[in-house]
Formats: C-alpha cells, structure tokens, sequence
C-alpha cells in the first residue's frame, strides 16, 4: 500500500499500453531524470534546513524563525536568493576549467546519489560491481576540486584546493578499505546482493569488526564532505572559503548544494551496506515473530529515509562539537592511525569469514 | 532497464541541471561590468603575479602513496568477493600481497614521509 513499486509499475503499463515502444522508453528516461532530479533537490533543500536549525540549537539559537512556519521556508528563500545573484565575469581565470570543474563536481554527486536504493523497489544505478562503482564516481569530485581551485587563479582557491585533494585522496583509502571489509563479509559487490545479505540480520549484528569497519567508514566518510572537524580546506578564517572563493552566484550555489547530497549520499551508502538499507529491523527469535510483523508494517522506504537521516544527524552532531584539526594531524591520523586499523580489520574480517 | 541506461540518464540529468541553472542564474541576475570586479579576491589588495606557480611538494608524497595504496584496494576487491568459498588457503595467498603493502607503508613510515613537514 505504501510501497512505490506499485505506482512505477502502473506507470510502466500506462505508457506501454497507450505509446509506441520508443516513446515510452523516452517518457521514462525523462521521467527517471526529472525523479532523480527532483529528489536530489528535495534532499538538498531539507538538509539545508536541518544544518541551520541543528546548527542553531547546539548553540542555543533559533534559527531561521521569519520564513515561513518555524523557518520553514528558509532554504526557498535562500534558493531564489542565490539565483538572483550575479555570476561575476573574471578576467583573470581559465574559463573552460572554470565550468568544467562545476560540472564535475554536480555529476560526481548526483552519479553516487543514483546508486542508492531507497526502498525495496525504488533502485537506481544497480551495477553488479556496484561498490566499486560508487567508490569510482564518487572521486569524481575531487577532480572537480582540484580544478576549481586551480582554475580560479587566487592564492586562496588554491591552497584550499591543495588541502581538499591531500585531504579527500587520504580518506579515500579508508571509507574504500572499510567497504572493502563488508565485500568480504558479504560476498558480492553488488549493493541489492549486499542489502539481500543482510534480510536476517543487518551486517552490523553480524560480526564484531562491522563494528570498527562503521566508525572508520563515518570517520572517513564525514572527512571526505569537507566538513565539521575537518573543514580545513574552506576554513573560513584562514582561507575565507577555500576553493571555491571566486565562484558567485548559482555557481557557488551548485558547489554548496553538491557538498549536502554528498553528506547525505554517505549516509546512505553507509545504512546500505553496515545498517541493512531499506531492511526493517528483526530479531532472529521464536518470541520475536510479533516483533517483526510489526516492524514489516512500516514502508521500506521509510526505514532507508530514517537510519539515513539517523547518520546525518550523528555527522552534524560531530561537526558542531570538535575543533578544526590541523592538516599535519589530519595526515596523522589517517595514514598512522585508520590506515593501519582498517588494514588488519580487513584482515581479521577475512579470517572470521573464512573460519566461522 | 538495465543500470547502464539509467546511469548514462543520471549523467546527462546532471549536466543538464547544471546548465540549467547558470543559464537561469544568468538570466535572473542583474550585470554589470567594472575592471576592480573581475580581479582574484584578496582582501582589497591586488594580487602579486600569477597564482599558477610550483607548489608545496608535500602534497605530491601523499598523492604518490595514495596512488599506491588505491591500487592496492582495487586489486583486492576481486580476492574480497570469494573470500567465502576460497576458505583459508586464499587468505594464505593474499597475505603475501598485503605483507609486500604493510612493508612498503612501514618504509615510508620510517622514512617520514607521513610526517608533515
């Protein structure tokens, strides 16, 4: 009933029944791309929101209360801004580069952004090598970084842009390492195989180093959105905002609205393969069969929306808590600290897959 | 609709979105041209020569043994997906790769190349 599998296969057989084949295939594409589209946006402009009022409270504030209900409004508000907003002509930059690097930035996050499985027949990107893929296209972005910062010919754009590629390359490895970890445990790279993996119990209640896996892969994933304790590279007093100082207008918009759904993407690629993705929780217990009827009652999609959100709070909370790192520690840590642990859990991973 | 399809689709929604929105952008917005406007940003003073210029080498050994360790993580991906039915003997067989790895971090270790100087 709640599902919304139901209404894309009516959708499949209005089309089909009533359109020549290749023009239902158009309407679909166009209707997958406008889906995504405007999930995308709507993910955005929620986490807009969540960022300032979260924001807000921790520091005792309110927020934006003047836009709508309890400022709900606010993020349309700030999206009609941005739009209305001049897109300065520079005279001293590479343009080519210039836009280029924002087109890389927006199709790195919307390419990862499509590979998450929102319920149980809302699939999108599915490649059977799906782990490898995400880990792919989502380095895409740091491209973009690099270029952004490079091209804009200011002394800030590039040492943020130096900082953000030392920074995203190195967290790289452990997010890939821990995920790594899960492909051993679960025996296919495909997400939907790794999310069917998990239908008796999520990854997470599966063995004790899931457990060290998840802290690296948060640790690292909130490393790699450029934010919270390790915002270095647009650290706003030091470097006034990184590399992305010389883009105005909707440019800056588009990075800005990049580097949410990236933070949300990580989540979500987080409760697919450690939290069980749109899978309810059930205990595995003669006792628990009530328990679990009940907990299948609640939509798939929901379940997927709730532990997503769930992480994206843990992210906030860690990044209005802790102060900006310097980029030595920053190295530290990854390469003398997660690097090593997440090694020897990989290893310890495969020695519990292989004997147990 | 096989996950190809779908992914060239998602690629071509986001260039799409993109141009979309600096043409809209473009079009809202007000224009205006002055010389002092398309210098680089800098707190008001103009900027000393060019800003494309030989950088930090730091950077470059962290790239360099990022390029090896990523590698390294591609080429376990495959042994990860069987490890299940290789059983011991495959985790016998992959532990000569990652010693060759551990050593190769232990010598940059010592070496200090993860010291930031």
């Amino acid at each position: 009933m709640l599902e919304v599998g139901g209404i894309l296969s009516w959708i499949h057989e209005a089309l089909s029944s009533s359109c020549p084949e290749w023009l239902t295939l158009l309407i679909e594409y166009v209707l997958i791309g406008v889906g995504f589209l405007a999930l995308y946006a709507l993910i955005a402009l929620i986490l807009i929101l969540l960022e300032r009022k979260v924001c807000a409270y921790y520091q005792c504030r309110l927020g934006p209360m003047r836009a709508g209900f309890w400022g709900l409004l606010q993020p349309f508000a700030d999206m009609i801004k941005i739009l209305m907003k001049e897109i300065i002509p520079l005279l001293k930059n590479d343009k080519f580069l210039f836009f280029t690097a924002l087109f890389l930035v927006i199709i790195g996050s919307l390419c990862t952004f499509g590979a998450l499985q929102f319920s149980k027949d809302l699939i999108g990107i599915d490649f059977n090598v799906g782990v490898f893929y995400v880990l792919a296209i989502s380095s895409l972005g740091v491209l973009g970084i690099l270029l952004a910062g490079w091209s804009s010919n200011n002394k800030y754009t590039m040492i943020g842009a130096m900082r953000a590629g030392a920074q995203l390359v190195s967290y790289e490895l452990s997010s890939g390492l821990s995920l790594l970890t899960i492909v051993i445990l679960g025996g296919t790279m495909q997400l939907s195989g790794l999310i069917e993996a998990q239908s008796e119990t999520w990854f997470l209640f599966q063995s004790p180093f899931t457990w060290i896996a998840m802290i690296i892969y948060l640790i690292a994933g909130h490393a790699e959105t450029n934010r919270g304790p390790f915002d270095l590279p647009e650290a706003e007093s030091e470097l006034t905002a990184g590399y992305h100082i010389e883009y105005s207008g909707i440019t800056f918009g588009l990075f800005y609205v990049g580097e949410y759904v990236n933070m949300f993407t990580i989540a979500g690629i987080g409760t697919m393969v450690f939290l069980g993705g749109w899978q309810p929780f059930h205990i595995n217990a003669e006792w628990a069969a009530g328990f679990n009827g009940v907990m299948d009652m609640i939509p798939t999609w929901l379940w997927f929306f709730a532990k997503a959100f769930g992480l994206v709070m843990l992210s906030l909370w860690v990044r209005w808590s802790f102060p900006r790192l310097r980029i030595d520690q920053l190295l530290h840590l990854e390469w003398k600290i997660l690097m090593p642990i997440s090694l020897l859990n990989m290893l310890l991973m495969a020695l519990w897959v292989a004997y147990f | 609709m096989g996950s190809s399809e779908i992914f060239v689709v998602v690629m071509i929604t986001a260039v799409v979105m993109v141009l979309a929105a600096i043409i809209i952008g473009w079009l809202l917005a007000p224009k205006s041209k002055n010389a002092q406007k398309g210098e680089p940003y800098e707190c008001g003073i103009p900027t000393r020569g060019t800003s494309w210029l030989q950088f930090r080498p730091g950077y470059y050994l962290f790239a360099l043994l990022f390029l090896m360790f990523d590698v390294e993580t591609v080429l376990l991906f495959p042994w990860a997906t069987i490890t299940k039915t290789l059983g011991p003997n495959g985790i016998l067989a992959i532990l000569f790769f990652l010693l060759i790895l551990v050593l190769g971090l232990a010598y940059a270790w010592k070496k200090g190349a993860l010291e930031w100087k």
